[in-house]
């Protein structure tokens, strides 16, 4: 394997000019907000980490699914890897909700559907990591962890309808109608809509070289081993 | 042998090594009624109204319960290697996983019989209804068939026991909400078009959960 390969560096230098477009959108481009004023360009980031957190977790539940079909190791390897980098996303998601919640809010945290549905897949997650530590027997790890990744996934959209039913606080900025009457709601005018755009496209490139990343250093991990195992039985 | 009946087998079988060892009915009782008295120190009951915190403290006692006696039986399969013998027997896996379901399912049920009136009496709430005993049927079912499904996984993990309420507590989120809800609208007397939201969806987690875990036990006990 070379060092780096033609693929990496354009996903590299790719994600780099966008997310510097990105922060420039969000700092320059889009305007200030009426009544919260700066702090609400949090919102950008919050939501392009809470996108991919929940799209990294969808990827892991195919590539389980996939596993169980084919029986694959790649596909193993590409589900446990997406839901390291969605891991990271949703916890990321999580932090600047709440920066922006405690001004806005005046409290770090609350137990609205929303702020309770990414606790609930963060938990999981950490759940299907530990599953994954616990299991020494490589295909059975991967089967364990690929059905771990299917239930997880199915229950989170009812989990959230079943918290949805209670009342909600937080802000359906994208889709509902507004003036929802929850604290932090705002509409967005056309500037703020294509930062959100292109900071969402961002994110997503974000993840896709991250995964990438983590993925060349699964292969990595997998040539040391198997040069481990010549060498030794040379020996 | 009818599909039917090979999954009585399994339970009678289950039953039967219930009967003499007693194992999982007397460890998820004794929880059960423990739990009971630490809530009541813990929580100051009598300061707050009954009405409000039984159904809560009703389902973490079944969920923790839960957890003692899934995890019980299937590690009783583990040991000396029965589930071995059971794979080797000539019927479809999902026989296997339906007859440990439903037997979990029984076990607990029988628990829920003693503790639900314990906690009827100690916190003076009628939970002595049909409509309340339906919510606890209808979320035992669900928790029941996920849990044998992950308790058969978490039996093979380096930690054992400890793994099952880790795995099982997060997925189980849609049926703790709507049970402790749909309980506490029939214990206040709420009109059953008012519950009939959380029945609804606990319905749909049993119908989902349970179609998943039958699909998917065959890739848990696979070798």
């Amino acid at each position: 394997m070379k060092r780096t390969d033609r693929l990496t560096t354009i996903l590299n230098w790719a994600t780099v000019a966008m997310m510097l477009g990105g922060l420039a959108m969000v700092f320059l481009y889009a305007p200030r907000e009426r009544t919260m004023g700066d702090v609400q360009r949090i919102f950008y980031f919050h939501l392009g980490s809470a996108w991919v957190g929940f799209f990294a977790f969808f990827v892991t539940m195919i590539s389980g699914a996939l596993y169980l079909w084919k029986a694959e190791e790649r596909w193993d390897i590409l589900g446990s890897a997406s839901a390291e980098v969605g891991t990271v996303f949703m916890t990321m998601a999580i932090i600047s909700g709440s920066l922006w919640a405690r001004p806005v809010w005046n409290a770090w945290w609350t137990w609205d559907p929303r702020l309770t549905i990414s606790a609930i897949q963060w938990l999981l997650y950490l759940a299907y990591f530990m599953l994954r530590a616990g299991i020494e027997d490589p295909a059975r790890r991967a089967r364990f962890s690929a059905v771990y990744g299917i239930i997880a996934f199915l229950t989170v959209p009812m989990s959230f309808l079943s918290i949805r039913i209670w009342r909600t606080i937080h802000p359906v900025v994208v889709g509902g109608e507004s003036g929802t009457g929850a604290e932090g709601a705002f509409s967005m005018t056309a500037p703020m809509r294509y930062t959100l755009f292109f900071s969402l496209a961002a994110f997503t490139a974000l993840y896709f070289t991250l995964l990438h990343h983590r993925l060349r250093l699964a292969w990595a991990e997998d040539r040391v081993a198997r040069l481990r195992q010549r060498v030794l039985s040379r020996m | 042998m009818s599909f039917l009946r090979k999954v009585i087998a399994i339970i009678y079988k289950d039953v039967i090594t219930e009967l003499r060892t007693k194992e999982m009915f007397s460890s998820m009782l004794v929880f059960s009624l423990m739990a009971v008295f630490i809530f009541s120190i813990a929580l100051d009951l009598a300061a707050s109204d009954p009405l409000d915190t039984t159904p809560g403290l009703l389902w973490v006692t079944i969920a923790f319960a839960g957890t003692l006696g899934l995890n019980r039986s299937l590690a009783q399969e583990q040991e000396n290697h029965c589930i071995d013998g059971l794979l080797l027997a000539p019927m479809d896996r999902s026989a296997i996983f339906f007859g440990k379901a439903l037997g979990n399912m029984l076990f607990m049920s029988v628990v829920e019989l003693v503790v639900v009136p314990v906690f009827a009496v100690l916190f003076n709430v009628p939970l002595l209804r049909g409509s309340v005993w339906l919510v606890i049927v209808l979320g035992t079912a669900g928790y029941a068939a996920v849990g044998t499904l992950f308790s058969t996984m978490a039996v093979n993990t380096r930690a054992r026991e400890v793994m099952l309420p880790i795995l099982l507590l997060p997925v189980s989120v849609p049926v703790f909400i709507s049970a402790v809800n749909a309980t506490g609208g029939f214990l206040a007397g709420d009109p059953v078009s008012d519950v009939a939201n959380w029945l609804q969806l606990l319905i749909a987690y049993d119908a989902i959960i349970i179609a998943i875990s039958f699909m998917t036990f065959d890739f848990v006990v696979e070798e």
